[in-house]
Formats: C-alpha cells, structure tokens, sequence
C-alpha cells in the first residue's frame, strides 16, 4: 500500500471509526512515514480547532413555533391550491358567460363582435403555441430526468 | 412501548393517508437536525429557519414517494439539501449581480453570507473557520457540517448522501485539506500555534 491509500483510514483513524485491525495497521504505517505522521499531526489539530466550534441555539419560542408554523403552511397551501382552482374555473364561466351576452346583444356593433373574437383566437393559437413550444423542448431535454 | 422505527413507520403509513397531525412526530424528532444542518449550509439564521420548514412542507406533500422500509431522515435530507444548494445557487447568482459581475465575478461569488454571529464562544479562531467552512465546495461543506456540527458516523453519512462509505472519506479529506489550506493551519501557517 502506498502513503495515498492511507488517506482514507487517516480520516478514519481521526473519528474513531476505524476496526482495531485497520487501527494497527495505520498506526504501523505512520510510525515509520513522518510524512502521514505531519500530515496526521495537521489534521488532528484542525479536527481540535472545529470541535470547540458550536452553533448558538436558538430561543426556545422558535422551538415551541416551529411545527404551528409548518402545520400553518400546509394547511394555507391547501387553501391556496382551492382558491386558486376556484377562481380559475369562475374566471372561464363568467368570461364566457360575458362573451356569450356581447355577441348575442343587437345594440352591440358587429365590429366590436368580430374585434373581441378575433382577439380571443388570437390567444387562443398564442397560449397553443407556447404550450407546443414546452411540450416540444421539453421531449428534447437531455437533462430532464437529472436531479437538480 | 413502541420502538423510534416503529413509531416513524405508524407516523408514515398516517402521513400517507393524509393526517397533518401524524407528520409532527417528524417534525419534532429532526427539527433541530434540519435547522442546524440548514444553517451549516447556508450560513444565516433566518434562512436556515425558513429553508428547514419549507423542507418539512415539501416532505409532507411528497411523502407517499417513501419507499416501504426506508428510512424518513436520509430522505428528507435530499430535500433539505437540494433546498439549501438551490437557496445558495440564487444567493451567489444575485450576489455576482449585484456587484461588479463582468469585472470579477468570482469575488462577487466569493462572500457566502457566513457570518460567525451563529457561531456560540465567538473568538477569531472560530470565526475564522466559520467563514472557511462556507468557503467550501457544497458537497465538501456538507460532509464537514454532517461530521462535526451533527457528530453523524461514517454510515450515517454514507446514508444520507446517498453514497458509500469511500467517498464520504474522501471527501472528507479534500474538505479538511482545503479548510486547513484556508485557515492556515499547517506548518508556518497563521494558526498552525493556535491548539
């Protein structure tokens, strides 16, 4: 084995996560490399300076908050997703409703009619179009099925 | 009295039939697991907080993807993780933005918003390491944060990476090369008397 494949039993060797066997034999090894012997050296006192290193904990309120906020956001996004149906479907009916009432009134003029159509075919190929254009990249992505 | 697994796979088999109530043993039980490992990744408090319990969130709703058998926190770790890498992806992205970009991008992407005021005991030694550690590469910084701030084993890890127990090591090893290369900690180096 050479200094290289030391490497990982030293960090093992540093956590104490290493079988008495593997143990023995690292220590066999540095005893007679003083280069893996300064480079442990090194390490453990790194290993010394980031375990006086604590994080402050925080008060206890955010503690006794914690889950009240998190049942909160579940419950809201439940709401939300409700709402957000709701007001989708009444968006449809009454613009449909309303479109129906325009073209059937006589008092409204037929340019007015053929003007409020012609916009709504015209977002109508616009939100197709987008629609294609996502589908269409999205079969293409090569990434699609990568985590990020 | 019902033992931690089997009380997770009661909690898990309700979460699934859609009891928000059911999901609070989760939260209880790694709450403070993901708020500190959060803010070992991002560094600030008030992120950390919101990035945790929006992982909770996002858990509760994916849930039924929880293989049979499998454990919940290496699972919820991926979110948590993904959370703070994307957190940190548009903090660096609006942070190069901000400053001079087309000049020095990299020094833009340099400061990681690690300020050491999380850090309990301040001294300069510690906060020198702190603002070393968000320096790190995520996926080094990780292993130092699960390792030291979460006392996880090997396996552990290895778990919760979704990887084995070689590369926990080894990257183990370039995060610590690299912090003591940033902290100064080898020989003639600025800490080297400092343990």
């Amino acid at each position: 084995m050479t200094c290289h494949d030391y490497k990982d039993l030293m960090m093992g060797y540093l956590d104490s996560e290493l079988n008495d066997e593997q143990k023995r034999r690292f220590e066999q090894h540095v005893s007679g490399c003083p280069e893996c012997a300064g480079e442990l050296e090194e390490f453990k006192r790194l290993k010394a300076i980031t375990d006086e290193v604590t994080l402050v904990e925080p008060e206890d309120r955010i503690w006794q908050d914690y889950w009240g906020g998190i049942y909160n956001r579940i419950e809201r996004g439940v709401g939300w997703i409700v709402f957000s149906v709701a007001a989708v479907l009444l968006t449809i009916y009454c613009g449909f409703r309303a479109i129906e009432e325009i073209i059937r009134d006589p008092k409204v003029e037929l340019i007015f009619k053929v003007g409020l159509l012609a916009m709504l075919v015209g977002l109508a190929v616009l939100f197709v179009s987008v629609l294609r254009e996502r589908i269409y990249f999205w079969k293409r992505d090569r990434y699609k099925d990568v985590r990020r | 009295m019902l033992s931690v697994c089997q009380e997770e796979t009661i909690a898990m088999r309700r979460c699934r039939r859609g009891s928000a109530e059911a999901f609070e043993v989760f939260v209880n039980k790694y709450m403070k697991d993901a708020y500190f490992i959060a803010l070992g990744l991002v560094g600030n408090r008030e992120d950390a907080l919101d990035l945790s319990q929006e992982a909770f969130i996002r858990a509760y709703r994916n849930i039924k993807h929880v293989k049979p058998g499998h454990r919940f926190f290496p699972w919820f770790y991926q979110i948590l993780k993904n959370l703070c890498v994307s957190h940190l992806r548009k903090r660096r992205y609006r942070q190069a933005a901000s400053l001079d970009a087309e000049d020095c991008p990299e020094v833009a992407a340099k400061d990681d918003g690690f300020c050491p005021d999380v850090v309990a005991g301040r001294n300069e030694t510690k906060d020198r390491l702190w603002r070393a550690i968000g320096k790190l590469d995520d996926k080094h910084r990780e292993v130092i944060i699960l390792r030291h701030f979460q006392n996880m084993s090997y396996d552990q890890i290895a778990e919760a990476l979704h990887c084995n127990k070689g590369t926990v090591t080894s990257r183990l090893y370039y995060a610590r090369k690299k912090l003591e290369e940033l902290l100064g900690t080898g020989k003639g180096g600025y800490l080297h008397d400092v343990s």
